[in-house]
């Protein structure tokens, strides 16, 4: 009998502590998945956030630090320049990387930092309850704005990918949406294009997965995923934003 | 062979030849000299050098390099220290070894970037959020700033735990002639196989953390950590007694201050007023058990804190005194200096002798 199919080995055997229809696992998968098929077992060192991903430190089957809110970037740079050898991966939510850690991912980027970031944006605070985030859409309702994000009290929501892609330091800056397989597939492409450019030494890439979160967004797993499709995308649009590859095609 | 070198620069110095291969950190007077001679330095040993965008991104590189098994430090002062101490309480919480240096200045706010002691409770009792300690050490000299570096990091891996050099701006400032140790040898540094260098998977994982969400599990990890501190007070306990045999009054001070206080004891003494002087060299843990003891002593009348704050050690020293005898406070603020003639004044005026 043939093994078809089967849990990548970068990930352990603890289940994942994630709500029904929440997209942290299928992102959680597909960093497996690329680690596994670009050989990165046993030299990986992964980094957990604050947030629902609090817990990333108990999944990946690799050597992992949790770190405080937001500093994932400036503790990843602690890592790699201990260890230029080993593949570093920083895994934050949008509460983490686009409010609280504005300063460390941006100079993080702008260093060139040759390590992986995977950026979960779903527009939301989901550990703590669903409170508005930098992300968060213009009348989107969250538990801190009951009414609606508004641009007089709140300004726009922050676009990661646009504003690190006017830096000469990264590599690689790229927005996919885990809202359906056919962008999953794609994500899976960007996290591997990610990957790879840190082991051929390139330098800082970011890959932007808008995700889920029905708990707090309101809504069924279905219908949170069409809400990361159509409208989601509308004020985050999907793309490569840098690739020095490209550029020197 | 002694050589002529500034505090900052010989406690960097210090520092390489005691293993450090890592050095993060941000730009804050008066502590410069450290991180400018180490970005040339460090490179020379094969070490890394980065100046990070702030202070709560240096000490989160210390976080990330010390969990991967790195000798590694950091310095600043004054504010730049309490921008780190989210960092420091993590350091602790996942039980990281590395060394900060805060050379103080005056506070609170901006303060000014003259020499001060009013981080002590800071240092000494936390800092940041949590139940923890650091060892920190109150050097009074270039030379005892090199020889206390020198073994920090050992010290840091030993503990599993920061080790802060609490210094001034004097120290940091000022030249003296010092002896630089040899460079010890990083092959024959202790193993760390907590450490994540990225070889460990399945069960050999290794996990950085300080999130223990069952509250039985984390009450452990504190009770692991005071543990740590009890085997502290037993073995890293230090301290200098200066002519406090038949003393009447016992000066306490650390750091700088404690040679101006030194020379007030022998002014004092010259002018027949038996004074002696207790410096602690480890402010945590203090050196609570000889002053307890000297107050025991009958000759002792009482007990006086020099400090460059408005009065913060001297709560340590009460706790050890415990009423037993008196205990005094001078200090001087702002980047201000006491004179040994402000001390023998002080002491003369309010302690009538």
């Amino acid at each position: 009998m043939a093994v078809v199919f089967q849990k990548s080995r970068m990930l352990t055997d603890v289940p994942f502590s994630y709500c029904p229809g929440c997209t942290h696992g299928i992102a959680h998968r597909l960093i497996a998945e690329a680690l596994e098929e670009l050989r990165c077992e046993g030299r990986t060192i992964g980094i957990a956030p604050v947030g629902c991903s609090v817990f990333a430190y108990k999944f990946f089957n690799c050597d992992m630090q949790q770190v405080a809110h937001g500093r994932a970037p400036a503790a990843a740079t602690g890592i790699k320049r201990t260890h230029p050898d080993k593949v570093v991966f920083v895994y934050q939510g949008d509460g983490d990387l686009a409010s609280i850690g504005t300063a460390e991912i941006i100079h993080a980027a702008a260093r060139g930092e040759n390590v992986t970031v995977i950026f979960i944006n779903n527009a939301i605070y989901g550990m703590t309850g669903g409170q508005m985030a930098p992300t968060t859409l213009i009348g989107q309702k969250t538990t801190t704005s009951p009414a609606g994000r508004t641009i007089a009290a709140n300004g726009n929501p922050i676009r990661v990918c646009e504003m690190l892609a006017t830096l000469d330091g990264p590599s690689y800056i790229a927005r996919c949406a885990l809202s359906d397989p056919a962008n999953v597939m794609k994500a899976k492409k960007a996290i591997l294009k990610g990957f790879r450019n840190q082991l051929e030494g390139k330098g800082f890439s970011l890959i932007e997965l808008l995700s889920t979160c029905p708990t707090n967004m309101g809504l069924t797993p279905v219908a949170a995923a069409d809400y990361v499709k159509n409208d989601m995308t509308k004020v985050f649009p999907l793309g490569v934003y840098k690739d020095i590859d490209a550029e020197q095609k | 062979m002694k050589k002529l070198m500034k505090g900052n620069e010989a406690i960097a110095e210090a520092a390489i030849r005691g293993g450090c291969r890592a050095f993060f950190g941000y730009p804050i007077t008066p502590q410069n000299e450290i991180p400018e001679y180490m970005s040339h330095r460090l490179p020379e040993v094969g070490g890394v050098f980065l100046q990070a965008e702030s202070e709560v991104s240096a000490i989160n590189m210390v976080y990330g390099a010390a969990g991967s098994g790195a000798r590694v430090m950091t310095s600043s002062s004054s504010p730049g220290i309490s921008l780190k101490q989210e960092g420091i309480s993590y350091i602790c919480g996942a039980e990281l070894p590395c060394v900060i240096v805060n050379m103080v200045r005056g506070g609170p706010g901006l303060g000014g970037i003259q020499p001060a002691q009013s981080d002590y409770f800071q240092a000494v009792k936390g800092g940041g959020h949590g139940d923890y300690h650091m060892l920190v050490y109150g050097p009074s000299t270039v030379q005892e700033a090199v020889d206390l570096m020198y073994d920090a990091f050992d010290k840091a891996d030993k503990y599993r735990l920061p080790v802060m050099i609490l210094g001034d701006g004097m120290l940091g400032q000022i030249m003296e002639a010092v002896e630089i140790p040899p460079m010890k040898d990083p092959a024959a540094f202790a193993p760390k196989p907590w450490a994540t260098d990225g070889t460990g998977t399945g069960k050999g994982r290794r996990i950085i953390n300080s999130l223990y969400i069952d509250p039985d599990e984390l009450e452990k990890v504190n009770h692991r950590l005071f543990d740590v501190y009890v085997e502290l007070a037993k073995n890293e306990t230090a301290y200098e007694e200066y002519k406090t045999e038949d003393a009447e009054i016992v000066l306490v001070a650390y750091g700088t201050v404690a040679r101006i206080a030194k020379s007030a004891v022998n002014l004092l003494r010259s002018n027949g007023v038996k004074a002696g002087l207790l410096r602690p060299i480890t402010l945590f843990p203090f050196p609570s058990a000889i002053l307890s003891a000297l107050a025991d002593k009958e000759c002792i009348k009482s007990f006086t804190a020099i400090e460059l704050s408005m009065g913060q050690m001297v709560e340590d020293v009460r706790l050890a005194v415990n009423g037993k005898k008196p205990v005094g406070f001078y200090g001087r603020t702002g980047g201000n200096v006491m004179s040994p003639e402000d001390i023998v004044k002080f002491i003369s005026e309010k302690e009538g002798r």
